[in-house]
């Protein structure tokens, strides 16, 4: 698993990634009401704004960690965002992704560099 | 906390893990461990405890209640000579363009009036009435007492332990309890549209009284996440937001707080500021009106959507003053103000969001219906 300074974690599987937001991230957003993700097939572009999460106190975007293409988005989000709360790094998942440039994953944070940058 | 004010209850707020934010000039809990949601949702079943003591406590004063309270009635448009002793309204000062200034609480206590306001208005407000009201009045800020409100369907069994005669009272009534030795001033009434109370205690008892309340299993600390959460539902106007200088009761959809006696052929009709604007309106149409709206999906409109009566119309017809998500409707509700020709219940407007213009129904307030003891 590695991690982005926006707090999104990201998990190779085979040729694709799956992305989701961090436990930290979700509780510093407080409950999750609502959740827009994208349309499978769309290019994305790094730090693009990809995907809407509203919480109770404020709507918040999150950004493309890479440049690549969405192939799959967990559609059971956006009728219970709740999950976030319940299970970020898991069930709540946002989007799988192929990489433009797989290599692209070295450079983010491992689980330990993650830990120190939330202190 | 650099330049910011603490309320009494600072010390508590921490020791029972609230997340404390800057607001009006005070570090105040904006939520504690339990989150937003599930305390919106624990004061709509059983009771929470908020501190509001940022809020303004203010004595009028004067020779005889008649000259307190005309004294006062020329601030603001409500009848305040015929409230009964023990009993509260809720009212509002004008602005001479009949622009609400602010909104707030008053209660008769025998030939007095006690005046609760804003948090972000207090000083002006106080200025306002130790200039304008009458030379014979004397306007006396409480600085000594704390303010929280206990509200929920549980409110009235909590406070019943310290007033075994809770259950006479009904809502808008203001009396006294004794709490531990301590003199606390109640009001049953509160912001939530929840039955309950608004506590008035001496600053140094104030922890050992809500630490006395929050003993009861029933009780709950609740920030001011949920408080904003609890009156949206509610449907009460929160200052600065949905009511502000530039708005007028009417439009405000507020013609119910003016009493007759302040309304034309009433016996003491006008005499506030604006009072021809407000009264004019009254009688016609305002131009804009305050409206709830239920979106009909499940983004969120915040403050500031900007709404339409079509997907393509460029005429924008008002906008979102307040707005979020409703734990108890489980969806997303908002208010705002439209040209009164777009206000009907039941019509479908668009709110533009994040550059999307989504359907949104116009709908009565309150989102959820209050349950006052009345």
């Amino acid at each position: 698993m590695k991690y982005t300074e926006e707090h999104e974690w990201l998990l190779p599987e085979g040729d694709v990634v799956i992305v989701g937001i961090t436990t930290h991230a979700a509780e510093q957003l407080g409950d999750v009401v609502f959740i827009e993700l994208p349309e499978v097939g769309t290019e994305i572009t790094k730090d693009e704004e990809i995907v809407v999460i509203e919480s109770v106190k404020a709507a918040s975007d999150i950004l493309a960690p890479m440049d690549g293409e969405i192939v799959e988005v967990n559609t059971a989000l956006e009728a219970n965002p709740s999950a976030v709360n319940d299970d970020a790094e898991g069930e709540a998942w946002f989007f799988k992704m192929k990489p433009a440039d797989p290599s692209e994953m070295d450079n983010l944070m491992d689980a330990a560099a993650y830990q120190a940058f939330i202190g | 906390m650099g330049d910011l004010a603490v309320t009494p209850l600072y010390d508590l707020h921490l020791e029972l893990g609230a997340k404390m934010v800057p607001f009006a000039g005070y570090s105040m809990p904006v939520q504690y461990s339990a989150g937003v949601m599930k305390e919106h949702l624990h004061t709509r079943t059983q009771a929470g405890l908020f501190d509001v003591s940022h809020m303004g406590q203010v004595w009028i004063d004067g020779p005889s209640w008649e000259s307190v309270a005309l004294g006062f009635e020329t601030l603001v448009p409500q009848d305040v000579l015929g409230l009964q002793d023990g009993r509260q309204r809720y009212g509002f000062f004008t602005n001479d363009a009949g622009g609400i200034e602010d909104d707030l609480m008053f209660a008769r206590r025998g030939d007095r009036l006690f005046v609760v306001v804003n948090a972000a208005c207090k000083h002006q407000d106080i200025a306002r009435m130790k200039t304008g009201l009458p030379s014979d009045l004397v306007v006396t800020e409480v600085t000594d007492r704390a303010l929280v409100a206990l509200q929920g369907p549980k409110a009235e069994n909590v406070l019943g332990v310290f007033h075994p005669k809770i259950s006479e009272t009904r809502f808008m009534d203001v009396f006294d309890v004794s709490v531990l030795g301590h003199t606390v001033w109640v009001s049953r009434s509160g912001y939530t549209g929840e039955d309950g109370f608004e506590l008035s205690m001496p600053s140094d008892a104030a922890t050992l009284i809500c630490k006395a309340l929050l003993a009861d299993d029933a009780v709950e600390a609740i920030g001011l996440g949920a408080r904003d959460s609890l009156r949206l539902e509610a449907g009460l106007c929160l200052y600065g937001h949905d009511i502000n200088a530039t708005t007028t009761p009417v439009e405000a959809g507020l013609k119910w707080a003016i009493q007759k006696s302040r309304r034309n052929a009433g016996s003491r009709a006008g005499g506030f500021p604006g009072s021809d604007t407000v009264l004019a309106q009254m009688d016609g149409n305002s131009i804009r009106t305050r409206i709830g709206l239920l979106p009909e999906g499940r983004a969120p409109m915040r403050e500031g959507v900007a709404l339409f009566a079509t997907e393509t119309s460029d005429t924008e017809l008002g906008q979102v003053t307040s707005g979020g998500f409703g734990p108890s409707v489980q969806a997303p509700i908002a208010v705002g103000y439209v040209s009164s020709d777009h206000a009907t219940i039941g019509q479908t407007l668009f709110g533009e969001v994040r550059g999307k213009r989504l359907p949104v129904t116009v709908t009565e307030m309150p989102f959820i219906p209050h349950t006052f003891k009345r």
